[in-house]
This record gives C-alpha cells, sequence and structure tokens, in this order.
C-alpha cells in the first residue's frame, strides 16, 4: 500500500553562512492512511519543523514531499497550490487551538468547507452535526475565546477533521491542557482519524499520551529516527470496537 | 462566508465608534461642502430676489456687489422709455452696522422705491414699508421683533414687517427700507463735513467775481445732492431680447448694463470664488486626512489580526479572501462613517451661524469619493495581511 504522507530525505536549513541553522537533516517519514504516528523528541530537535515542511507552510530546502503517490514540493520549490491543498486535503491542530476569534465555534468549523465551495447552509449543518457528535453542540454560536481550553482544542480538532482530510497534523494538541482533558483529545483525534482514515501525525513530547498510537519517531538534532511500533493494528481496532 | 462581516460583529463597539470618528470627520467634509453651497445660494439671493432682467450700474464697474457704483436715482425714468423694458427702478445697497443697547448688528440696507423692484420679496411676518419713510422689513435671522426701533445715524426705523430667505454675500441680515432713507443714510454727510463744504463754497463764491451776486447758502443744496442710486433694476417685457435692450442702454456710454446671469457670475467670480477655492481646499485637505486616517486604522486592524490571517492561511484561505476581508471592512468603515456624518450634519446643519446647504448630488460624489478613499487606504492594510508569514499560526517549539 502507498503511504498517504511521504516526507523523503528532507533538508530544513535557516539563515546562512554563518548563521546557518540546520533544522532537518535529511529527514524521511512515511505514513500511510489510518495510521497514527507521534512525532517525539526534545525541543528544537525539528518536529515541529517537520511538520511545517509536510504541511507546506514552511517547504523544505531540499527533499520531496509527496502526498497521495504525487510530489508536491521538490528541493524548496512547491509544485501545487499549497493552501488549496491544505484546505482540501489536510486538517492542521495548533497547541494554542488558533480558532479564529471573531467567527463563532460553528462557524470555525464550517469555515474550512466554505472555502471548499460548499454552501454555507451546507457547511453549517455538517458542522453542526460534528459539533454535536464532539458534546459542543450547546457551545455552537459562542465565540472561541469564551470557551474553556478543552473545548477549545476539540473545536480545533472538529475544524481539521470536518473536511475528511487525507491527513491530520497536529502540534503539540494537549501541550496547554491538563492530563486528563489532553487524554481526551488524544482520544478524539484518534478516533476520529481512524474513522476516516487519515493519516495522522501528532508531535508530542508526553509519553503517557502515546495509547493507541501505533508508531513513534524519535527525532534528534534534526534526524528522524526509525519508527518504532507501539501497537499492533489488530489492538487498534479493538480500540476504536 | 463573508469574514468582515463577521468581524465587525465580534468588535461592533469599537468598529462604531472609529465609524463615528471618520463620521465627524466626514461631517466636517460635508459642511464644507455645505458652506460654501451656504455661500452661493445667499450670495445669489439678493440678485435673484430682485426679480430684475437687467442691473444699470455704473460705466466700468461690475454693479454695487463688487465695487462702489453710482448711477442717478432718476436714471430709470430713460430706461423706462428704452424699449422692451417694462419696468425699471433705482436701488441703493449698503453694508452697514448699528448697535440696539449694547448688541451690534450688521446687516445690508437696501433702499428701494416703494412703488418699484428690489423690495423684500415676501413679507412674513407683519407688513411691507407704506410709508416712505422711517419703516423697516428686516431678515428675521436678524431676531429682532417687529415694532423695534433701530437707530441707524440720525434715522430712527421701526421694523414693521419680517422677511427671509435673502442675505448679503457676506451673510448679513438684509433691511429694506424706502430709497429715500436708504440715500440719506449713504449719500448724506455728516455735520462737520457738511460745514466744510459751506466753507469752502462760500471761498470759492467768494473767489469767483461772477458768483458774487450768488449767496452761498442757496448753492448748499447742490453739494448735497443725495439723489444717488447704486444701480438701477430692470424687468424686460414678456418676448424682449435682453441683448438687445442692454445693448441699447450702453450706447449711451455712462452706464453698464449687466443681465441678471452676468450680475451673479460677478458675484460668484469676484465675491465669492475666495471662498469658494478656500472651502475646496480644506474639504481636500480634510479628504487627505481622512484616507491617512481610514489607511492606518485598516492598517491597525489588520495588524491586530496578524495571527488570525496567519491561521487563516495555514486552513488554506485564498488570498481573495483576505483581500477581501480587509476590503470589506475599510469600505465598510468609510461607508458606516459617511453615514454616521450625514445623520450629524443633518441634525444639526441649522445652528450654524452660516446658512449651510447639504446638496444630494455633492453628498453622492463625496460618498464616491470616500468609497474610492477606502478602497486605496485598505491596500497598506490589503499589503501586510498577504505578507503575513503563516507560521506566524504555529508554535516553534520543537
Amino acid at each position: 500500500m502507498m503511504p498517504t504522507i511521504v516526507g523523503d530525505h528532507v533538508t530544513k536549513v535557516f539563515g546562512r553562512g554563518e548563521t546557518e541553522v540546520v533544522a532537518l537533516n535529511d529527514a524521511s517519514i512515511a505514513v500511510d492512511a489510518g495510521e497514527l504516528v507521534a512525532l517525539m523528541g526534545p525541543s528544537g530537535s525539528g518536529k515541529t519543523t517537520l511538520l511545517r515542511a509536510l504541511s507546506l507552510i514552511d517547504p523544505p530546502t531540499r527533499g520531496r514531499i509527496v502526498l497521495d503517490g504525487r510530489i508536491v514540493c521538490e528541493d524548496g520549490r512547491v509544485l501545487v497550490d499549497d493552501r488549496r491543498l491544505r484546505r482540501e486535503r489536510m486538517g492542521i491542530i495548533f497547541q494554542s487551538y488558533n480558532l479564529i476569534p471573531f467567527l463563532t465555534a460553528i462557524e470555525n468549523v464550517a469555515l474550512v468547507l466554505t472555502l471548499n465551495g460548499v454552501p454555507l447552509r451546507d457547511a453549517r449543518r455538517r458542522a453542526r452535526a460534528l459539533l454535536d457528535r464532539l458534546d459542543l453542540g450547546h457551545r455552537a454560536d459562542v465565540h472561541p475565546p469564551t470557551l474553556s481550553g478543552g473545548e477549545q482544542q476539540r473545536l480545533a480538532v472538529a475544524r481539521a477533521v470536518i473536511n475528511d482530510p487525507a491527513v491530520i497534523l497536529a502540534d503539540e494538541p494537549t501541550g496547554a491542557l491538563d492530563t486528563e482533558r489532553g487524554k481526551a483529545v488524544m482520544d478524539l483525534l484518534r478516533r476520529l482519524g481512524r474513522e476516516r482514515e487519515a493519516a495522522v501525525i501528532v508531535v508530542t513530547h508526553d509519553d503517557r499520551m502515546l495509547e493507541g498510537f501505533d508508531r513513534v519517531y524519535r527525532m534528534t538534532d534534526g534526524r528522524v529516527g526509525p519508527g518504532e511500533r507501539i501497537r499492533r493494528p489488530v489492538e487498534a481496532e479493538a480500540l476504536v470496537s | 462566508m463573508n469574514l468582515a462581516l463577521r468581524d465587525v460583529r465580534y468588535r461592533l463597539g469599537r468598529f462604531l465608534l472609529t465609524a463615528l470618528g471618520l463620521g465627524l470627520l466626514l461631517a466636517s467634509v460635508m459642511t464644507m461642502g455645505g458652506v460654501y453651497q451656504g455661500l452661493v445660494i445667499e450670495a445669489l439671493s439678493i440678485v435673484r430676489a430682485s426679480g430684475a432682467d437687467l442691473w444699470v450700474v455704473q460705466k466700468n464697474t461690475n454693479g454695487p456687489f463688487a465695487e462702489t457704483s453710482r448711477v442717478p436715482d432718476d436714471l430709470y425714468r430713460v430706461i423706462r422709455a428704452v424699449p422692451g423694458v417694462r419696468e425699471a427702478s433705482p436701488v441703493a445697497f449698503q453694508s452697514l452696522q448699528f448697535r440696539l443697547g449694547a448688541k451690534p448688528f450688521r446687516v445690508q440696507l437696501i433702499g428701494y422705491r416703494l412703488a418699484g423692484l428690489g423690495g423684500p420679496p415676501a413679507v412674513v411676518a407683519g407688513r411691507p414699508i407704506v410709508q416712505s419713510r422711517y419703516e423697516m422689513v428686516i431678515g428675521r435671522d436678524a431676531r429682532l421683533p417687529l415694532g423695534t426701533e433701530v437707530r441707524i445715524g440720525r434715522l430712527v426705523f421701526r421694523i414693521v414687517g419680517l422677511t427671509q430667505g435673502i442675505v448679503s454675500s457676506a451673510g448679513d441680515p438684509v433691511a429694506f427700507v424706502s430709497l429715500q432713507d436708504a440715500q440719506e443714510i449713504q449719500f448724506s454727510k455728516a455735520n462737520e463735513a457738511v460745514r466744510n463744504d459751506r466753507a469752502r463754497l462760500e471761498a470759492d463764491v467768494r473767489a469767483n467775481p461772477v458768483l458774487a451776486t450768488v449767496r452761498p447758502d442757496a448753492l448748499a443744496p447742490i453739494v448735497q445732492n443725495t439723489h444717488l442710486a447704486n444701480a438701477i433694476l430692470v424687468r424686460l417685457e414678456p418676448g424682449a431680447d435682453p441683448p438687445a435692450v442692454q445693448a441699447h442702454i450702453e450706447r449711451w456710454n455712462y452706464y453698464r448694463a449687466l443681465t441678471a446671469a452676468q450680475q451673479e457670475e460677478v458675484l460668484a467670480k469676484s465675491v465669492i470664488e475666495r471662498g469658494r477655492q478656500q472651502t475646496l481646499l480644506m474639504r481636500a485637505i480634510l479628504l487627505v486626512v481622512s484616507t491617512v486616517i481610514i489607511a492606518l486604522i485598516i492598517y491597525t486592524m489588520t495588524l491586530e489580526k496578524t495571527r488570525d490571517i496567519a491561521t487563516l492561511k495555514v486552513v488554506g484561505t485564498p488570498d481573495r479572501t483576505i483581500a477581501a476581508l480587509i476590503l470589506q471592512e475599510a469600505v465598510a468603515l468609510g461607508l458606516v462613517g459617511f453615514a454616521l456624518g450625514a445623520v450629524l450634519i443633518g441634525r444639526t446643519y441649522q445652528y450654524f451661524p452660516r446658512r449651510v446647504v447639504i446638496v444630494a448630488s455633492d453628498q453622492y460624489i463625496l460618498l464616491g469619493i470616500v468609497t474610492g478613499i477606502c478602497v486605496l487606504a485598505s491596500l497598506l492594510g490589503i499589503s501586510k495581511a498577504l505578507h503575513v508569514d503563516p507560521t506566524t499560526a504555529l508554535g516553534g517549539g520543537g
């Protein structure tokens, strides 16, 4: 089976000459559809940089990004409309939620759909259904700043999955939450990722959050170590059921 | 999904407050335009109210509103005989100030023949002047009640009627009196001047043997001639050709005949042109200030949304949607500011000391200009928004 997303010998260099910093050094990663992968490593190891590179927010200096078998970035050249790619094929979750404060909860979720051409009414209906499922239906019409941290992150997860993305990238999604809420968000992410057959990459440095993940990649000094399988697919399926 | 609408809704209080500030600025622009229109209407009101087709004035002058013009008051009898003339009548104009108690009043005094042209177009309270002496009809904007006694020089007038809608080009209320009264006020000399003239006359008479038998006091009325007017108003017969009548009068070489349109042009060009340029310049400056302020507001609003814009880019929002957010907010700010300014000026213009006339066509043009400057002002914000780095939305932890 072809991996959904591949980072192939990705290198990211910031600055030049004496100020040059190699943030990613020949890093490679491949994630299949429906696979949940954790990206771990100490601060400054390049986890977020790799996420930025894979999402084409900050394309790599060298190497290739392949999505669904198609090269979307090669040696610093982005070969597709990166924003279109993100809104149609990716869902991104931030540590600090990054919800749009002037949109209500339901509008935050529906936004991506409307950007993809879904009529507003249909977008709101689908967003409402998802929020109900995530137990946020009663908070649909409030603005994000009035939500609790846990609610905001669930809302951010909803925004990331509403467009049925092929890839979900989450940067420390539980970093601003306590353990209990963090586990709940991670569980939600796992559940929705598997349901939607998405390739899920989660940056975390909390080992307690790894339960239910398929593999973990450990990063050091911009390099990605070999993926460690931490749970058999059969066990993962059992978790979902 | 309209992002601008939602952003405005979310920050409604601040948006309205900003729009109110802009509205006050635009109200100033509207006021300038209104003051100019008022200036034109006021300046032309005397000419228009007279109902004259021609103004006969002193040769080589532009008439009584632009410079000094003196013509014999009985010239009207000659002009009446010109073919095409239905009516002619002398008028005297003088800008003067009198005191009522401690309060100074500045008026444009108009003297007219009671049965002739140049009187008040309408008397809205009291009655017209019916006595040939010492009665006055004054503009309602002078705020003097009927029956008030007004002393001007040696004469005391009683206000018998009020008129409205006419002021001088300086915005002063008009006061109508009989021609004889106006002539006495304008052309009679002060006692000292009369005594000086008599002394000079006596000396001249004594020095001239031919006049040896003439008594100097018999000549006094000659040097005290007040039978002058500032213009003769002419109304033509229906179907008469104004240029032909004009040419006929000017053939005498002593007078100039201006059509009403020419008189209006003289007023517009020589009397209020500088005022027009002044208000135009002020309006232009205020519009430039408005543009800069809108640009700064929009730029600041964009700066405040930097992280939101970065997030929008991360979730895949196209540049055109982000640009539309900034542009629509700028235009909305301008339009709401314009509406608030229009409401404000609509409710306050009557309290201005000078007449303010808000003309619909002026407002439409200003609305177009405001929309244009909002688009222009938004460019800075749009440029900033499009240069926001989407990585700003992400943490930089690992």
